[in-house]
């Protein structure tokens, strides 16, 4: 069986590289992909968990209890998306109103 | 109340005068026909009482006053406590001071004199001052001018006297002013104000002596009260260290007064300077109120001015040597002066202080009842010379325009009226010498000569011509003035003074003084006399001015003018001759045998009024020798004039024959007047000037006074600066400060908020790494929890302070 730290080094290499396509990127887009990348590796992180850390057990009705590391990763994927919906929106009217989808370029909202 | 009441009638003798002041003033003044209705209406009120007391008391009660060698019976007075102050003294000092009003014969004699003078001086100046554009202000001061001339009169105490006295010097002050656009009117306002203003101080100390001697200030607690005057006599002044007695002080001190007021020698400079006022107000000053006042006022306390003294025996008191001195003195003095003026104002102002002499003199020697007839005569025949004087201006300035207008009738004659009308023209003197230098600038070809002087007698001549009223009635005057015998009064007072000089010259050499001196100064008088009537009613004009001058050129308003003017001159002229016959003495041939068939008691005049005193003065026998004199000394006046001016006729532009005789210099001292206003200008004036220009005004006020304002204005102004550096540096400082780091340190975290979201994203990251390394520390190393904050709070700290000298440089 594959170990546990195996996992979180996987999990943390991936957190790496998005957060420097998040930091370093110049295009949004890039950035919103590097942030996706974030997300997935914290999923992979909360599942990985969830999968060592938590007893399966059976409850009355049948369900198996203990799911919240599968739902939590659930619930981060609909965060993801709609958020990626959210953030190409904005980048599609940032597009449209100055011809660029550098995120440098776009500094309207400083002192 | 009973008002009929001679007791209670001399209170309202003064009122309406006075009310009438009040209602032009704050009323009235706008209309000038209402002003003419209130000031003649209140002046005539008061001539009715005070004739109705006159008559009264000469009709009734003949025996009125306290002579009891002569029957008399007591005076009419009534008064009231008025300001109780608990004073005591010897005599009758009541601890009061009570103001009131009496009526003995010496003040029944001046209600018959001032109001009818007047009620006429008032008509007068209806005509006189008829286009004067202060018109109405004129007779508000008149008004106040008789009512407290009247409230003189009327007072049984010397305070309510000396306030009557005070008012009408403000009287005369504002009316010698009254065209205060000349420079000369306004100068003469405060030099007569100024100079009867150094009298008047030494007198009321004198009356402040005379209440703290007896606690009262009644005449007839002190005049008729011989207790009283012996004790006056008697006690030594000031512990007597003057040799004066507290009588002899007193007078002395009220003598100056009079000096000043009826301007006698060192204090008569005033005087002539008065005639800068309009002419009534001479007339005013000179006969009816001013100038009488002050002979008025020592004739009143004649019998403490002569406390201890008896003049029938020669024995003078020190107030009576020094009025017997200054008065023969300026009665001399000022009759040299009158023959020389070619001003004819200034002749009878000269002339009026030479009389004025005459009476104080003759009061000197203890002429009593001689002093109040001529003050009487004086009085009518004064005013009479000053109003004919003023018809006379009045018809020169009229004939100068009508000279100017026949003179442009060349060019301007279909205007069709040759004689100016001039209602146009305004008031008299003054205004023509305002307007005078603005034709000069309008009309430089016609009128080259310099101002034409409407009152010099060298331009008049023959001015008989047109006016005959104005000269018979100046004539009469003039006779009365100059002494013409037997049918004039002032013949018969000026006789009565030298006839009490004469019988007194036995006993006192200072008699025969005063007999020399006011002989001749009578000479001058008859001589400048003639002198004044000659140049100005006979002979040919000697100008244009003099052959067109008259008043009444036919035009209705002009016939109601001169009609206002000569009135008086007529009444006047009356009252000049008829006012003698009361005190001709019964000895006189044939005149005296005449009166004293209508008078079987002797002179009415003296009679009546040597009641006033407490033992009437004798009854002088009839002498020739002062009637000789008298006589001589009118022929001589009269015969000099006559050679002089009008056996040579006199020419505009030749000199004065006077000349000739006396000398250039001696003439030119004259008519400098001795110089005593240069004299008062080097000793008093420029000294004073100096002391003020130079020694208060520049040492003193600008120097020690501005300089210590200036020293504590400085040193404020310092403190203040201080106070300005300490709030701009301590408290500003503070307090902007504060916002200003707040400013810096907001100016330099607004970097962080740099619009770059990847550069926010980084700062999330190196906090959340931060969060994270302390929760590592937090598990691993308890202990050191403590210090890694100290640490934490040190390295924030240095953070923020590289960011503000960053930001700051960034800003800059």
């Amino acid at each position: 069986m594959v170990p546990l730290n195996a996992y979180l080094i996987v999990a943390a290499g991936l957190f790496s590289i998005g957060m420097f396509a998040a930091l370093a990127r110049r295009n949004v887009i890039a950035i919103l992909m590097g942030v996706e990348l974030m997300l997935n590796a914290v999923n992979i992180n909360l599942v990985a968990f969830w999968r060592f850390l938590t007893p399966a057990t059976e409850a009355s009705s049948g369900l198996k209890v203990g799911m919240s590391g599968q739902a939590f990763a659930a619930f981060v994927f609909v965060v993801a998306a709609a958020e990626v919906a959210v953030g190409l929106a904005l980048i599609i009217s940032m597009y449209r109103n100055r011809r660029t989808v550098i995120a440098e370029d776009v500094d309207t909202l400083r002192y | 109340m009973n008002f009929s009441d001679l007791n209670i009638l001399p209170w309202l003798i003064p009122i309406p005068p006075l009310v009438a002041f009040f209602v032009i003033i704050l009323f009235a003044g706008r209309s000038k026909l209402l002003t003419h209705i209130i000031a003649i209406g209140a002046i005539f009120l008061s001539w009715l009482m005070s004739f109705y007391a006159v008559y009264t008391i000469v009709t009734q009660h003949k025996d009125l006053g306290t002579a009891a060698a002569l029957g008399g019976k007591g005076v009419f007075a009534s008064s009231v406590t008025w300001l109780v102050n608990g004073a005591t003294g010897p005599g009758t000092a009541t601890g009061a001071l009570g103001m009131g009003v009496m009526l003995d014969p010496l003040n029944t004699i001046m209600l018959f004199m001032v109001p009818l003078a007047c009620l006429l001086i008032f008509i007068y100046t209806l005509g006189y001052m008829a286009h004067d554009p202060r018109n109405t202000r004129f007779f508000a001061f008149l008004s106040l001018f008789a009512g407290a001339m009247l409230t003189l009169v009327v007072a049984d105490n010397l305070l309510l006297l000396f306030i009557g006295w005070e008012v009408m010097g403000l009287c005369s002050y504002l009316l010698i002013g009254f065209w205060y656009e000349k420079p000369s009117a306004y100068q003469a306002a405060i030099k007569a104000f100024m100079t009867t203003r150094v009298g008047d101080v030494i007198m009321m100390i004198g009356i402040a002596y005379l209440w703290a001697s007896t606690g009262t200030l009644s005449f007839r607690a002190i005049l008729h009260n011989e207790d009283v005057l012996h004790k006056l006599a008697t006690t030594p002044a000031l512990g007597g260290f003057l040799g004066l007695t507290a009588a002899g002080l007193i007078g002395l001190c009220i003598v100056a007064g009079t000096i000043g007021k009826s301007a006698q020698f060192p204090l008569h400079v005033w005087l002539p300077d008065a005639m800068e006022g309009p002419t009534p107000v001479s007339a005013m000053i000179h006969a009816a109120a001013m100038v009488s006042a002050g002979v008025y006022l020592v004739i009143r306390m004649y019998p403490l001015l002569s406390a201890g003294g008896n003049p029938e025996a020669g024995v003078l008191t020190p107030p009576m040597i020094l009025m017997s001195i200054v008065g023969s003195f300026t009665a001399l003095f000022a009759a040299t002066i009158a023959v020389s003026q070619n001003d004819i104002k200034k002749v009878l102002a000269y002339s009026t202080i030479s009389q004025l002499g005459f009476m104080i003199a003759a009061l000197g020697i203890g002429a009593y009842v001689a002093a109040a007839f001529h003050l009487i005569t004086h009085a009518f025949f004064k005013a009479l010379l000053f109003l004919g004087s003023g018809s006379v201006i009045h018809a020169m300035e009229h004939g100068e325009h009508a000279a100017h207008a026949a003179h442009e009738g060349h060019t301007a004659h279909d205007q069709g009226h040759v004689p100016d009308a001039s209602p146009a023209h305004g008031g008299h003197e003054a205004p023509h010498a305002a307007t005078e230098p603005i034709e000069h600038h309008e009309h430089p070809l016609h009128d080259p000569e310099p101002a034409f002087d409407p009152q010099d007698m060298r331009n008049m001549g023959g001015l008989g011509r047109n006016m005959p009223v104005t000269m018979w009635t100046f004539i009469i005057g003039g006779a009365s003035l100059a002494g013409f015998p037997l049918i004039t009064a002032g013949f018969w007072s000026k006789d009565e003074i030298l006839a009490d000089a004469w019988h007194l010259s036995a006993q006192s050499p200072l008699a025969v003084l005063v007999l020399v001196s006011l002989a001749v100064a009578a000479i001058l008088t008859a001589f400048y006399t003639f002198r004044q009537i000659a140049l100005t009613f006979w002979g040919e004009p000697r100008t244009e001015a003099a052959k067109f001058a008259q008043h009444n050129d036919g035009t209705a308003e002009a016939r109601n003018i001169s009609a206002q003017m000569t009135a008086p001159l007529i009444v006047l002229a009356f009252m000049a001759i008829v006012a003698g016959f009361a005190g001709v003495n019964p000895g006189f041939p044939i005149i005296g045998a005449i009166t004293s068939r209508f008078f079987p008691q002797g002179a009415p005049f003296a009679n009546f009024v040597g009641r006033t005193l407490l033992e009437a003065p004798e009854h002088l026998d009839f002498s020739w020798w002062p009637v000789l004199v008298s006589f001589s000394v009118f022929l001589i006046g009269v015969g000099m004039g006559y050679a002089l001016y009008v056996r040579r006729q006199y020419a505009l532009g030749q000199k004065d024959p006077m000349e000739d005789i006396v000398g250039a210099d001696i003439y030119r001292i004259l008519q400098k007047k001795y110089y005593v206003d240069e004299f008062y200008g080097w000793a008093f004036i420029n000294p004073l000037r100096w002391i003020a220009t130079t020694l208060v005004s520049q040492i003193v006020d600008k120097g020690i006074i501005d300089g210590t304002l200036n020293i504590i204005a400085t040193s404020a102004t310092w403190i203040g600066n201080l106070f300005r550096e300490f709030n701009r540096v301590v408290i500003d400082g503070v307090s902007d400060g504060i916002p200003d780091a707040i400013a810096d340190a907001g100016r330099s975290l607004r970097s962080v908020q740099s619009g770059h979201i990847q550069q926010y994203l980084l700062y999330a990251l190196v906090a959340a790494l931060w969060v994270g390394l302390n929760l590592i520390l937090l598990a691993v190393f308890p202990l050191a929890v403590p210090w890694a904050a100290l640490a934490q709070v040190v390295i924030a700290v240095l953070l923020i302070l590289f960011f503000n000298v960053s930001g700051s440089r960034a800003s800059n």
